[in-house]
């Protein structure tokens, strides 16, 4: 009961109820009796305490009607003001996450690419192609069948006019003459299994040849033009060179690709091959399939190699044979055919574009079936 | 810098003094309508920073509303000096208080600081921390505590009834009833709250 006194007590003195006298007597006796003045302290602190309190509750509430209404209204937690860094705020919340997962993610691709590799290794022979056409377009041989119609129905009115012969070939490469009495080199794999072979030139002149040599393992064959009509070419304009080519030196090559002749050129890449092999160059240019056996010459106007392969899934990786091999091959044919390559190189020291023409007459289309 | 800040504090004290002082008044007073102006004005500011530094608009409500506890206790108390303007001083304490959090949840640094001028507010932030805890406490308490005591001291501490009131609206004969009824539920809060200040402790 005394305590409900004291309590009441210090709630009039606090709230200033309390007449003069009353609070010189309060005040005397918490002079004289420091446990009731602790007690004092101590409750008009806990009032104040419970005070702050009910006034902060009800703060809270009013800010969580303000909030509420104001949210109503769209001013808070709008479209905008959420929206917008939500791609922020996802990235940051979880970005190890994101972390961990893209380095999953790299595992995984990396592990695939070295499966894919390891078992694609064994057949990196596929990855090479050929540089023989053996897509002719059916429109251009029917077109030449109708050439060949027109030139036999002109024949009948102009005898003079020259026949060609009806010829539907199947593949298309390119050769070149290494002696003027008829003899060509081209690649062994574009006179595989063919049973007709007809080589043109640049003016579109036919002739019938034959395959005397193909020589599988340096993919070189040699080919003869058996047409009568061919005429004899005294002097070759170039020359076979027997020495290794240099990294970077300046090439280019001439061949078929389309049924036009068409120039290309490039630098020498690599001193080796395919899978290191020695006896190809690497070659940097842009060939297509029927590039096969056309020639790769240097600035001097030598032949330094003969086109063979590209790399399928590279850019501008394109293999050529080195000339030497074509003196190796011919020593293994007959002595009776007497091919001599030529010994005089007149395009040494002329301009690229005067070189060409000179040239050209000399780079014939090699089709067949 | 002191260049521009005394530019700013120029503008501000022409422009707006008088109604940002208006507006703590209304706050320190529970004036729905000054609460909801502060809202207004500076609550865009706070989530855009809230948000762009790792959190989500849920916390930005609950540093705003901190932030606005902070402001309210600093208005009503009769010490205190308007010495920048309202939305910096929100701005700094939300950042404070954000940059704390961030820290407690080993969340990191943030990468994103809006440009906005800031004031020190460490030492208003420093009693904060304790008064919001016993403000848990004495939550606490009055939950512990129950009906009828717990309505019979809000309407007497917080919403200041006098005693004949009281004792009406609880169903007491008289006030002096109503008074040693309130005397008891106070001993008891007292009680429980100090037993849990100690356990806390």
């Amino acid at each position: 009961m005394e305590d409900t006194l004291l309590l009441d007590a210090i709630e009039r003195y606090r709230s200033g109820d309390m007449s003069a006298r009353e609070i010189a007597y309060f005040e005397e006796l918490r002079k004289n009796d420091p446990e009731i003045d602790q007690l004092v302290v101590n409750h008009m602190a806990f009032l104040h305490q419970l005070e702050q309190h009910g006034e902060r509750a009800a703060l809270k509430q009013q800010l969580n009607e303000t909030e509420h209404r104001l949210a109503g209204e769209g001013v808070l937690f709008n479209e905008k003001t959420k929206g917008r860094p939500a791609i922020v705020y996802l990235w940051t919340r979880y970005r190890k996450i994101i972390g961990v997962a893209a380095a999953i993610a790299g595992l995984v691709s990396i592990a695939t690419a070295s499966f894919v590799s390891r078992y694609s290794s064994e057949k990196k022979v596929d990855e090479i192609q050929p540089l023989v056409d053996r897509k002719i377009n059916a429109v251009t041989s029917r077109l030449q069948q109708l050439e060949t119609q027109v030139n036999s129905s002109t024949e009948t009115v102009n005898k003079t006019t020259k026949k060609k012969p009806v010829f539907e070939a199947n593949f298309r490469a390119t050769g070149f003459l290494i002696d003027g009495s008829g003899y060509l080199v081209t690649n062994a794999h574009v006179i595989d299994n063919a049973r007709n072979i007809i080589v043109e030139n640049k003016k579109g002149e036919q002739f019938t040849a034959e395959a005397l040599y193909a020589d599988k393992p340096s993919d070189l064959a040699i080919l003869k033009i058996t047409d009568t009509s061919f005429r004899k070419v005294n002097e070759l304009p170039y020359v076979f060179s027997k020495n290794t080519s240099e990294l970077g030196e300046h090439i280019y090559t001439l061949g078929y690709p389309r049924e036009e002749i068409v120039y290309s050129e490039g630098y020498v890449s690599a001193q080796s091959g395919y899978f290191g092999d020695t006896a190809e160059y690497q070659v940097s240019m842009s060939v297509n399939p029927g590039n096969s056996g056309g020639p790769v010459i240097n600035r001097a106007g030598e032949v330094i190699g003969i086109i063979s392969s590209r790399e399928t899934n590279a850019d501008g990786v394109v293999f050529a044979i080195k000339s030497k091999n074509i003196y190796s091959v011919l020593r293994q044919l007959d002595d009776s055919m007497n091919i001599k390559l030529p010994t005089v190189n007149s395009l040494k020291g002329i301009d690229r574009m005067q070189e060409i023409p000179r040239l050209e007459d000399y780079v014939y289309m090699v089709k067949g079936n | 810098m002191g260049y521009f800040s005394t530019l700013i504090s120029i503008n501000y004290n022409l422009v707006s003094i008088d109604s940002e002082k208006a507006l703590l008044q209304g706050l320190a007073s529970h004036e729905n309508g000054a609460i909801e102006t502060i809202y207004r004005e500076n609550y865009a500011t706070i989530q855009a920073f809230i948000v762009r530094n790792n959190g989500f608009p849920d916390d930005a409500r609950d540093i705003f509303q901190e932030a606005m506890i902070i402001l309210f206790e600093k208005a009503k108390s009769s010490s205190f000096v308007l010495s920048c303007q309202i939305k910096t001083y929100l701005y700094s304490v939300c950042r404070r208080l954000w940059l704390k959090k961030l820290q407690q949840n080993n969340k990191g640094f943030p990468a994103f600081e809006l440009l906005e001028e800031t004031v020190s507010v460490e030492e208003d932030l420093e009693g904060h921390e304790q008064r919001d805890n016993d403000f848990r406490l004495m939550e606490q308490a009055l939950m512990q505590l129950g009906q009828p005591c717990q309505g019979i001291l809000e309407a007497c501490y917080v919403q200041k009834k006098s005693m004949p009131e009281i004792a009406e609206a609880f169903g007491y004969t008289n006030a002096d009833n109503a008074k040693t009824q309130k005397y008891k539920c106070l001993m008891r809060l007292k009680k429980i709250f100090f037993a849990q200040y100690r356990k806390g402790d």
